[in-house]
């Protein structure tokens, strides 16, 4: 069974007067994400992350298709007892303290009161609060917000973790805490869902990626497998003592060529070509210098795919 | 019903925390400066003066207080974004919304106890006798209370901040000249203005039921049926009212 389902969702604004055009914000997205998995959705601003979160929360309805959160259709209240969420810039009850703030969100959760106190420690230990427990969450900084709002979402010991943006607004240790935070998450048997348009925070922690762009899922699925599925597989070649441009074959193989001097460097866009270049630098009297794979990356993919979908 | 009692203990100390009940201290000033400037003013009828300005002032600030704090608690939710949190939690959207009614209710129910005790202070400090009347007048004045939170969220859980006020407070006015409503209807020729009138009269709660200040003031009491009537009607419509705001948010989209 997976933690989310999402099957042809579509979303569209209806017009608030009757001269305005209805918006689509969501065209058909279909994903699912596995229990246990951290699954990365990225998309540049605007893309229909937030979204397509909020159908699946049940904050927003979907015009068409269907979201089921661990074999349960969202409209069953019962299923957020599972479930921790973290909206995008979030704005807290600024009147309350740090733990007055956990214990609410606790109580709501359902957390016995026995359990409640011992949960909101350790959890405000976890995300280095614990100093500021009686502090009102007036006087926290923005990346203090964060950390508590973190702590708001695993309060109840949730299977499903929703972030919408987790490490915006945060200082690289912050975000590092964060990865952190996530990745023993899924230590622990948790799946994480996570929406963010910082590729490096995906490729760093996530199992899987979905792209997001213009209300479009372009991509799903392993980033070693997107990668290598959609982007080009280029090859760096670097050479001394042939003047490259006077081989028709390395012209005519080579995406770019860079003469400095007696030193050649050409990039190939696959190893197809490779030992035909190989051969005509030798053949020309060219000694090789290097030869560099060059592995795609999830923000070529992402730029690439963002590209095609807009 | 446990989720309810959460959102409405936040709602409380929210309440509490926003310094509301600093209107507490006006208040005080208030029936204090009034009673000890009237009093000296009029010989023989300081008692029903303390009662008129006691209970118009007790009214007065339990009636503002359900309006401006009414139509922001549901709205400032969505504006700051926090309902997404709460939303988020196994909680359905009645029960917030009547989690927010109930901390709101609470919390007014308990300034105009405070400022029903401090009234009867200066009454029984000023040497006057406190009538059973009073007791009655400050029941409907709750249940009053109670109809016009309704309202406020009611409008609230559709419109802007501003409009709900707009609206709360012309449906209070329009409640306590709902007599003249009809008697415009009767009176009048042409038949536009009639519909419109009768519509009104029979959209808008009647506010005057629940008001018996005047008779109240001078020790009159009303009857039991009468209070009981009232008290029901007034509960009635709060319950519709609540019945509404729940239908729109469950349907809204955030």
């Amino acid at each position: 069974m997976d933690a989310i389902v999402i099957d042809h969702l579509t979303k569209t604004h209806r017009p608030t007067w009757p001269w305005q055009q209805p918006a689509t914000v969501l065209r058909d997205v279909s994903m699912s994400v596995g229990q246990g998995e951290i699954f990365g959705f990225l998309g540049p601003n605007g893309a229909g992350k937030t979204t397509t979160m909020k159908i699946v929360l049940g904050l927003m309805r979907p015009t068409s298709g269907s979201v089921q959160l661990l074999g349960r259709p969202i409209h069953d209240v019962e299923i957020h007892k599972t479930i921790g969420y973290l909206p995008e810039s979030p704005y807290f009850y600024d009147y309350l303290t740090a733990e007055e703030f956990l214990g609410f969100y606790g109580r709501l959760g359902g957390v016995s009161n026995t359990d409640l106190h011992q949960r909101i420690s350790a959890l405000l230990e976890r995300v280095g609060l614990t100093e500021a427990r009686c502090r009102p969450l007036r006087k926290f900084s923005k990346g203090m917000l964060q950390r508590i709002g973190l702590a708001q979402a695993l309060i109840h010991d949730p299977e499903l973790v929703i972030l919408d943006e987790p490490m915006s607004g945060l200082d690289p240790v912050g975000r590092k805490d964060v990865r952190d935070i996530i990745l023993s998450l899924r230590d622990q048997g948790k799946t994480v869902f996570f929406s963010t348009h910082i590729i490096s925070d995906v490729e760093m922690i996530c199992d899987r990626v979905g792209i997001l762009a213009k209300g479009r899922m372009l991509a799903v699925g392993r980033i070693e497998d997107l990668v290598s599925r959609h982007v080009t597989q280029s090859v760096e070649v670097v050479c001394e003592g042939v003047e490259a441009n006077s081989i028709p074959l390395i012209k005519d193989a080579a995406i770019r060529v860079l003469q400095r001097g007696s030193r050649c460097w050409m990039s190939l866009p696959g190893q197809q070509r490779l030992e035909d270049v190989l051969a005509a630098i030798r053949q020309a009297g060219g000694r090789l210098v290097s030869v560099i794979p060059h592995k795609g990356t999830l923000e070529e993919l992402f730029l690439e795919q963002t590209n095609q979908g807009v | 019903m446990q989720r309810v009692l959460v959102v409405a203990q936040n709602t409380f100390r929210e309440t509490v925390r926003d310094k509301i009940l600093y209107n507490l201290v006006f208040f005080a000033l208030l029936l204090i400066g009034a009673s000890v400037l009237l009093g000296t003013l009029t010989i023989g009828e300081q008692s029903r003066i303390i009662n008129d300005v006691g209970l118009a002032a007790i009214n007065l600030v339990g009636v503002i207080m359900a309006i401006f704090v009414g139509i922001g608690l549901v709205s400032k939710e969505i504006e700051r974004r926090t309902i997404y949190t709460i939303l988020a939690r196994p909680i359905t959207r009645t029960q917030f919304v009547l989690g927010k009614y109930c901390g709101l209710v609470f919390i007014c129910g308990l300034n105009i106890a405070i400022m029903f005790a401090m009234f009867l202070s200066t009454i029984w400090l000023s040497g006057n006798s406190i009538f059973g009347s009073l007791f009655q007048a400050v029941e409907l004045m709750w249940v009053e209370v109670l109809l016009v939170t309704a309202l406020a969220m009611f409008f609230s859980t559709f419109s802007s901040p501003t409009l709900s006020a707009i609206m709360t407070l012309g449906f209070y006015v329009i409640g306590h000249l709902t007599g003249d409503l009809m008697a415009i209807a009767e009176k009048s020729k042409n038949p536009a203005t009639e519909s419109i009138m009768t519509a009104l009269y029979y959209v808008c709660p009647n506010l005057e039921w629940l008001n018996v200040k005047g008779q109240a003031a001078m020790g009159v009491p009303v009857s039991g049926d009468y209070q009981i009537a009232a008290t029901t009607y007034g509960l009635l419509y709060a319950g519709l009212l609540l019945l509404g705001a729940c239908r729109i948010f469950e349907r809204r989209d955030f």
